[in-house]
This record gives C-alpha cells, structure tokens and sequence, in this order.
C-alpha cells in the first residue's frame, strides 16, 4: 500500500449536477489534502460548492471525475454498499439540523451505528454511555431529543459520530441552529476531539466558528480560493488507519 | 443489524401510527378472509353435491336395452328388449365387481284406494333394487324374494303415492290397494327420497314383485326383460371397473363383434356425479378469485401505506445511510414493516375466516371442514403479499440518495 502522508486527498476533483438539459458543475478541479488530526474549516458562500466538497469527503458522494484517496485508499471508485461501510468505520457526521431519531432515546440516537456495525447488545451499551458521558450527558441518558435542548442534542449527534471510533469528523453548520452559549459548547468539544487527534473538517460561514480551526479553505464557484495551509503530516497515524481501512475493504 | 433490530424498529413504527396499522391489515384481513371463506363454501358445496349424488343410489350402474333400427331411424336406447333374464343371471353371478343387480320393469298405471284413485308409475323389480338405489323403508318391510317367488300380489308405496292416496302421515301398510282393477297388500312405505336429477319426483312410483308384474300388470317375452338392469357396484371406485367388466361379459354374450356398435347402452351415475363436482369446483375455482382480487386490493392498501411511510421517513432514512446502513439494511427494514402488517392481517382474516365459516356450518346444517392446507396458503400468501406490495416502497427507499434523503423537509 502506498504510505501517504494524507488522510485525506482530493486530486483533480469535479463534480458535476444534471438535472434534465441543464448541467450545474458544482466543483471544478479541486485538489486538497488534509492530514490526520488537522482540524480544518471550509468557507464561502452558498454555491460555492462547500457542500459538495463536504459530501465528497464524506464518502455520501462520487465524484464525477477525479480522485479521492482516503488514508491511501482509492475511494472515488466504491460502490454504494462499500461506501456505506467506510462511512460506518471511519467518519462521523454532525449536522446543522442535528438528525437524531425523534422517537428515539439518547442512549438509542448514540447505539445507531453500532447496529449498521453488529456490536453485540451489551458492548453497545457500554460504549454508547461512555461517550455521552465524555459529552457531559450522563443525566439525559434516557431523554428524547424533544425532551434536551439545541446544545445537548447536538452533544448527542456528537457522541453519535464518535462512538464508531471514526478517524474523521465532518461538521455541516454545526452551531447554525444553536445559540452562541451552547455554539461555544459544541466548538469546545469539537477542539477537545481534534486534540485527541481526530481529524475535524468543518464547514461554516461564520468567521468566529472558523477561527476554531487551524486551517481555514475558501472555495468560491466550485473551486478553492484560498487555503491558509497545513500542519504538519504525522505520519504514525496514517499508517494505523490505512491498516484499518485495508482490513475493511479486503 | 440483526433481524431483532429491524423487526423492533418496524413493530415500533406499526404501534406509532396505530389507526393507520390498523385500517391497513384490515385490507389483509378482509382478503385473506374471503379467500378462506369463499374455499369453504366451494367445498362444502362440492360436499353438498356428493352427499346428494349418493343419496341417488351409490355406486350404482343402469344397463338399457339397445336402440330398433326401424327404416334406417335409429331409436332411443330402450325401445327394443336386448337384455335377457339370463344376461341379468350372468351379471349377477360372473362380475366381481358388481354386488347387487336386479330388472326394473316400469309402466304407468292407476292405483285405487280409500276412495280416491292416483296414476302413477308401476315398478316390477326384485328386492336388491332398493339395496342399489340406498332407499330406506319407513314403515312395514320390502316384498322378500318368496313373495317373488310365489306371485304374491304386494306392494311398497312411494311417499306421495301414500299421501295421494290417504293423506299425510297415515300408516297404509296392512291396507289393499288396486293397482290397474288387481288388489295388492300394502307391505311397506320407503323412506322419501325427493326429486331426480331430472326433477321427476322418486317417490311417486310403487314397487311389486317382477313376476307379480309380469303375470298381472303386463305381459311380454318370457326370455327378454321389457325394463333396465340397475347394477350396484362393490363401491365407488369399482363402478367404472363394473362398467367395463359389464359391457365385455354383454359383448360377449350378445355374439358383438369387435368394432360393432353395443345393442345396450349403459348409464354411469358417476359420470354425472364427476361433471356436477367438475362444475362446483370450476365454481369454487372462481369464488376463490374473486377472494384473490380482495387480497391484491389488501396488498395495494399496504403499497400505498409502505410509500406513504418511506416518503414520512426520507430523513431518517439519509441518516441511517449516513451512519452506514447498506442497501440491504434499509431495504430489510421497509419489508420487515410490510410482512408484519400482512401477517397480522392474514391471521387475523384466519380467524376470521374460521370462525364465520364455522359458525355458518353449525347454523345451516353444511359440511365446512376447517382446511389446514387452505389456511396455510391463505397466510403464507398473505406473507408473500407483504413482501410482493412491500418490495417496491423498501427498493425505493434503498435507492434514495442519502445527500438528497437527508436534505429532505
């Protein structure tokens, strides 16, 4: 396997929209790399293609044309069922609109992946209170979304994200519906996460929530306008996950 | 994702919309419970048929003499004595499948008594007759094979001809009658035995002895029977055997050679009895796809809620795929949901459909037997109806776009 010094890298990355005639490109080109425990903001305007780039990175996508290598690994060319289980083992989502199961208890909202992952039930459990614990919810166990306020609910979508162990993290406007006590909460925790040496790619428009991070992109019209650069590439890391990922995908 | 997990999620989607869940297996349950009830009814009239075909004499064969051939018209079978005493003999005695045998003369006649007078048909046979056509008596006795011997002028009555005669509920055994200006002791009265397949009323005939018949009634050849041989065969199987095992010893003592036509024609009740049961399951057959139709239109009702639900739960479906559902997770899911809404529904319609048709057994009196195959049909189809309406809305639901599913409001 090559060893590259990337978690993350995008090369010659288009991604284009058809709907009918009318053919919208949504990305153009694009190039980027992020290493392992990076915490990187992506900005810019509506339209710009910071989503698309979002939902490539996440694995949700394909792109049209170009490369996506994961931890080395050749994604852009997986299947649906093959994506589905690199997003399961290796990225954890944190949505702006938080996406919890209504009905579904905390405890339930944080097991969800573990199922797409057959942990056995009691494994689940205990993995699924350690991090809402290590999210400050160990007295909302057993609350319902509609019963926790903005922030603990996306504390949850948090502890959701990393109870797989991902190496990735990707945030979609994650304080965009929260109040700015609880926005500074979940920024704290998304720190806390990329100290740990998870990978944090966030993406916003608000300059404050950027300034979490300690690289800031700004795309406009599809492609990337600037780039504030890069830490540097720990290698040791890469190599644990490209192990992983060869463990999966064989 | 064990199946324990995708059937808590369905069952706990099924009890959240509670009305919906319900009206939706009612459609099944309507269904599977016509299909039940529509198979019982086709069987118990099948059962009803048969019971009648029976009460027309079981197993039983008729031998009519051949056909005259007079200036190239070729009469009906009947019209011409072919059949001997000795045929009648031989039947009797070198046939093993055969049991009971006995000459039926008939002709119609006047009969007198009590003051009042009723034509009615006059029958020469010998006792193994009422063996062949299963008739019970009701009162008094059959003429015994002495009485055939010696002549003896006695009678047993048909149910109307009593009635005709002395009115309903008289006992007339003991009692003379005339028959054609001769006096007859009445013996006995049979059972009654209601209308023929042709709609001829059986019991309005009476019975005498074949010799008293012919000595006091009607003439005719000493060596020809002027009537038909009845036939009982060994059982029902054996009829058709009889009916072969018949016509060969009749070829043979008729000198026929091969590819002559028969001078006697023989009837197989049968025959008729398995064009009636082809006729009433041809019926069942068409009850029971009427009964299909409701069931489909029970499986569209589970489409329709299955897409409705998909289209409800876009979003929780994007996030499932986001967090690492495979296709066929999101798929097992869907139909997990729609199997266990038909499910319920089709056990239900089985009880249902038990209870109804047991209930109308008891109350009229029809033969409904609970069939265990039907039910086993009607549910596991129920099942393949989930599956088959549930399909379509669980594929569409797999194949969402998750970027698309999860923007969904």
């Amino acid at each position: 396997m090559e060893s590259s010094p990337y978690l993350i890298k995008l090369e010659q990355v288009s991604k284009v929209y058809r709907t009918g005639d009318i053919v919208v490109p949504a990305l153009r080109d694009v190039s980027i790399a992020i290493a392992q425990g990076e915490f990187v903001a992506i900005m810019g305007a509506s339209g710009s293609g910071k989503s698309t780039l979002m939902n490539l990175i996440g694995c949700l996508d394909r792109p049209t044309s170009g490369q996506y290598l994961l931890a080395g690994h050749l994604v852009s060319a997986l299947d649906r069922n093959a994506l589905a289980v690199i997003r399961n083992r290796f990225i954890g989502f944190v949505f702006q609109s938080f996406n919890l199961l209504p009905r579904a208890s905390a405890m339930e909202n944080v097991e969800l992946p573990m199922f797409y992952a057959d942990v056995p039930t009691a494994e689940r459990r205990r993995r699924a209170r350690e991090r809402l614990m290590q999210v400050g919810l160990e007295h909302r166990l057993e609350h319902r979304p509609n019963q926790l306020s903005g922030g603990q609910q996306q504390r949850v979508a948090i502890a959701r994200a990393i109870v797989m162990n991902p190496r990735i993290i990707l945030a979609d406007e994650p304080t965009g519906n929260l109040d700015s006590k609880s926005s500074v909460e979940i920024m704290d925790l998304l720190e806390r996460l990329s100290a740990s040496g998870i990978t944090v790619v966030l993406v916003t428009h608000e300059l404050d929530i950027a300034a979490y991070a300690s690289r800031r992109v700004v795309m406009k019209d599809g492609q990337v306008l600037s780039d504030t650069g890069r830490a540097n590439p720990i290698a040791s890391h890469n190599q644990k996950s490209s192990a992983r990922l060869e463990q999966v995908s064989s | 994702m064990n199946i324990l997990h995708t059937s808590h999620i369905a069952l706990e989607t099924l009890l959240r919309n509670k009305v919906r869940s319900f009206l939706t297996l009612v459609g099944v349950t309507i269904g599977v419970f016509a299909v039940i009830a529509m198979v019982a009814a086709g069987d118990g009239a099948r059962a009803r048929v048969q019971q009648l075909f029976a009460s027309m004499g079981s197993n039983m064969l008729v031998v009519l003499p051949g056909a005259a051939v007079q200036g190239g018209v070729t009469e009906d079978f009947g019209t011409k004595a072919t059949l001997t005493w000795s045929d009648l003999k031989a039947i009797r005695n070198s046939v093993p499948s055969v049991r009971y045998a006995a000459a039926l003369l008939q002709t119609t006649g006047q009969t007198q008594a009590n003051g009042r007078n009723w034509a009615t048909s006059i029958n020469g046979t010998s006792p193994a007759y009422f063996d062949i056509r299963d008739w019970p008596i009701a009162k008094g006795a059959y003429f015994t094979q002495s009485d055939l011997m010696g002549r003896a002028k006695v009678v047993v009555l048909g149910e109307t001809v009593v009635k005709r005669l002395y009115g309903a509920g008289i006992d007339p055994v003991g009692q003379v009658i005339r028959i054609n200006n001769v006096s007859f002791q009445v013996v006995g009265v049979l059972a009654p035995k209601g209308q023929s397949p042709r709609g001829q009323d059986n019991d309005d005939a009476v019975f005498i002895p074949q010799t008293t018949f012919q000595s006091f009634i009607q003439g005719g050849l000493q060596e020809y029977i002027q009537g038909a041989i009845f036939i009982g065969a060994t059982s029902g199987d054996a009829t058709d055997r009889a009916e072969r095992q018949v016509t060969a010893l009749l070829r043979q003592r008729h000198h026929i050679r091969a590819g002559m036509e028969n001078d006697f024609s023989i009837r197989n009740l049968n025959d008729i009895a398995q064009t009636v049961t082809a006729a009433t399951r041809a019926l069942s057959l068409l009850l029971a796809a009427v009964a299909a139709i409701s069931l489909l239109v029970g499986g569209i009702g589970i489409m329709n809620i299955m897409l409705v639900s998909v289209t409800e739960r876009t979003r929780e479906i994007g996030l499932r795929m986001a967090v690492g559902a495979k296709t066929a997770q999101i798929l097992s899911q869907f139909l997990v949901e729609s199997v266990a809404l038909s499910l319920v529904g089709g056990i239900m319609g089985t009880v249902l459909g038990i209870v109804t048709t047991q209930l109308v057994a008891h109350r009229f009196g029809w033969p409904v037997p609970i069939r265990p195959d039907v039910i086993a049909v009607a549910v596991a189809f129920s099942a393949l109806v989930g599956v088959g309406f549930g399909l379509y809305p669980a594929r569409k639901a797999s194949m969402l776009d998750p970027i698309e599913a999860l923007r969904y409001e």
